[in-house]
């Protein structure tokens, strides 16, 4: 046992702190960012958890978009539905919906799961969803590079001009995702069956979000019926994906055709899309946060 | 200086009658659930000072572990407050925060992450931490491997090489064995001599005895007596046997009457410490008062040797109850045909009121009598038994 250099000095030296208390939104950050290493470790465990008895690990997550990228291209040549390059466009969608979709599904159960560290340990509970976005986080990151080498190996031709706009779009989606994740998982804590209320809305958000068809597809559609095109953008995940796949299909048009499948504009107005949605995030997940506060207060008894 | 301040804290859950855990119902009556409220901790006010080691005595459900979960941070309290100086490190559960599937060494970083201590903070310690829990062989093992014991080990050597200010212990000492048991109450008096703060709930009055400069002991939520711990102690042992509400028993701090001295001896006591079964013994209890008193109750608790009465009687019971007392007087108890078998006997001793059930004095164990069985009978009572063929 080293010589412990511990004196009444340091406990004196520090202030008599409240142990529990309303925070700001800032003070409620601050606390979160001195608790980065816990993220970073939670994030760690359920990624090496789920992971811990495959042979083949994080293959798995990469083995995915390569495997979804050769059922679409069959299927659809099968069909003889879709278009050019029809499963490497539908693969810039799904992959970012598989992020959110993982994100939100884990981090409704994510507080609920975790009772009994909750109810016997403390640090600020907002650490679990937000730990379930990154776990989400970094297999989308597993499952983009795998992307990116399928890309290569067909040489595809991404669309250079374009490409700084996705990771624009990861960021504006995960400042989105994580709003939401930090409100469903305390509501889940009071409110058992949150999580099958989410499941229908993920599905419903899914299909209403231009990933399996182009952004023009349903503007036809809502214009034949008297409303806007631009009604689609008031979906958060519309500006995301369509920003997606401007970069990496490379094109607003069909490949080879000049048949408009999303907007036809410079990287700017995608950018400033994009810019606008990260706004709104942002304020949502302060409020979040700040709603959050207020459910942590009763979370341990009420689990 | 104060290290932990509970100011007013008192603790109210809501227990629904009718569990409202579905959003349908939450959405069909909304606001309008069902509760009954539970009182776990009435207003409790308590000041601990840095370098301090305060025991909380219990039963259950008596608030003592929703008092820890307070000042840990754990629960929020109803009313008021708690405030607490440095850094807090608490062991609420065995293993808390440990995932079964994880290595003892990843679950090292993940608990002491809990405590906001970077990964570099605790390469610093690791190996201490591992030595401390004596599983430097089992460390890239699964915890799912370990026993509980080795749980404990490693949940407790990675709170106390945290370097906290204030540490809380609930219970779960009692799950190691003897040798580590004797190891961290080795480092707690390590941490006094620091200067370190330290809370434990337990049960073990031993503990809090040899370990606790106060102790404080809860009662359906009431804080019945913050004394030293011998006092504390006694006040919630008289309510273990005698069921006695501990309110009264609280009062002990100012009681008008206390036992001075007790005498136990035998007729035979000049030759032999011993009995022998079937001989009887006498108590003589010397008390004083500051005030008299006018119906006091004695009672005589006569213990196995592990502490565990056997018998129960008092002078009501008896038929011959006290009269009034003033002043110094010594009373004496004759009990005869003590047909007990071999062992030491404590005695427990408490002189109560009548009335209103409030305990004057109260002595535990530190009286007893010795028997001496000269037979080849075994076990606790001497019957006469002979044997002949009819």
């Amino acid at each position: 046992m080293s010589e412990s250099v511990y004196t009444t000095a340091r406990a004196s030296a520090s202030e008599l702190r409240p142990m529990a208390r309303r925070r700001s939104v800032v003070e409620h950050l601050r606390e979160l960012g001195g608790y980065r290493e816990l993220l970073a470790n939670l994030t760690r465990k359920e990624l090496t958890v789920r992971y811990q008895h495959s042979m083949l690990g994080f293959t798995w997550s990469m083995l995915q978009p390569v495997f979804l990228l050769i059922v679409y291209t069959a299927v659809f040549a099968i069909l003889g539905a879709g278009f050019e390059k029809f499963s490497i466009w539908v693969l810039c969608g799904l992959l970012l919906w598989t992020f959110v979709a993982t994100t939100l599904l884990t981090a409704t159960t994510s507080i609920t799961e975790n009772a009994s560290l909750v109810g016997k340990v403390k640090f600020p509970r907002a650490v679990l969803p937000l730990a379930s976005v990154a776990g989400a986080l970094v297999h989308l990151a597993l499952q983009s590079i795998a992307f990116a080498v399928v890309l290569g190996v067909t040489r595809h031709r991404v669309d250079w001009v374009y490409m700084p706009l996705v990771p624009l779009a990861i960021v504006t989606a995960t400042l989105v995702v994580a709003g939401i994740a930090v409100i469903v998982a305390p509501v889940n804590v009071y409110a058992r069956d949150t999580g099958h209320l989410l499941d229908l809305l993920v599905l419903g958000w899914f299909w209403a979000t231009p990933i399996l068809y182009p952004f023009f597809l349903a503007s036809t559609t809502l214009e034949n019926n008297g409303i806007s095109r631009w009604a689609q953008m008031a979906n958060p995940f519309t500006p995301i994906v369509i920003s997606i796949q401007r970069a990496i299909y490379g094109s607003s048009t069909e490949i080879g055709t000049d048949v408009s499948l999303i907007p036809d504009e410079s990287v700017w107005w995608y950018a400033a899309w994009l810019g606008a949605i990260a706004a709104v995030a942002l304020v949502v997940l302060a409020a979040a946060l700040r709603l959050f506060d207020r459910a942590e207060v009763n979370m341990a008894e009420a689990l | 200086m104060e290290s932990i301040v509970v100011d007013g804290v008192s603790k109210t859950f809501r227990i629904a009658t009718d569990p409202a855990d579905s959003l349908k119902q939450r959405l069909l009556r909304f606001r309008r659930a069902n509760y009954e409220e539970f009182v776990a901790l009435r207003p409790i006010d308590l000041t601990i000072e840095i370098g301090e080691t305060v025991g909380i005595l219990g039963h259950n459900g008596s608030g003592k572990s929703t008092l820890l979960k307070c000042i840990a941070g754990i629960l929020t309290p109803t009313t008021g407050e708690v405030r607490v100086r440095g850094r807090l490190a608490s062991l609420l559960e065995l293993g808390a925060g440990f995932h079964p599937d994880l290595t003892g060494r990843e679950n090292v970083y993940i608990n002491a992450s809990f405590y906001g201590m970077s990964r570099r903070d605790v390469d610093k310690v690791f190996d201490e931490i591992v030595d401390f829990a004596e599983l430097a062989q089992f460390i890239d093992e699964p915890v799912k491997h370990y026993s509980s014991g080795m749980y404990v080990r490693l949940g407790f050597a990675v709170a106390v090489n945290l370097e906290p200010d204030v540490l809380l212990v609930d219970e779960v000492l009692a799950v190691g064995d003897e040798a580590f048991q004797n190891k961290c109450i080795g480092r707690i008096r390590q941490f006094q001599d620091e200067g370190r703060t330290i809370v434990f709930v337990t049960h073990d009055v031993e503990t809090v005895r040899h370990v606790c400069q106060r102790a404080i002991v809860l009662d359906h939520g009431h804080m019945v007596i913050d004394s030293h711990p011998s006092k504390s102690i006694r006040v919630f042992r008289e309510y273990l046997h005698a069921h006695t509400p501990l309110h009264a028993a609280a009062e002990l701090s100012d009681s008008p009457v206390l036992f001075t001295d007790v005498r136990v001896s035998h007729a035979n006591a000049g030759t032999r410490r011993h009995l022998l079964p079937g001989e009887g013994f006498t108590i003589e209890i010397d008390v004083e008062t500051t005030h008299p008193v006018d119906q006091p109750v004695l009672a005589v608790e006569v213990c196995d040797s592990a502490g565990a009465p056997i018998f129960r009687i008092d002078t009501d019971g008896l038929g011959t109850p006290l009269g009034r007392i003033e002043g110094r007087r010594t009373l004496r108890v004759d009990i005869s045909n003590v047909e007990l078998l071999d062992g030491e006997f404590p005695l427990n001793l408490s002189l109560s009121d009548r009335s209103t059930g409030r305990i004057f004095d109260w002595r535990e164990g530190s009286d007893s009598f010795e028997v001496a069985n000269p037979t080849k009978a075994t076990g606790l009572v001497a019957f006469d038994v002979t044997v002949k063929e009819q």
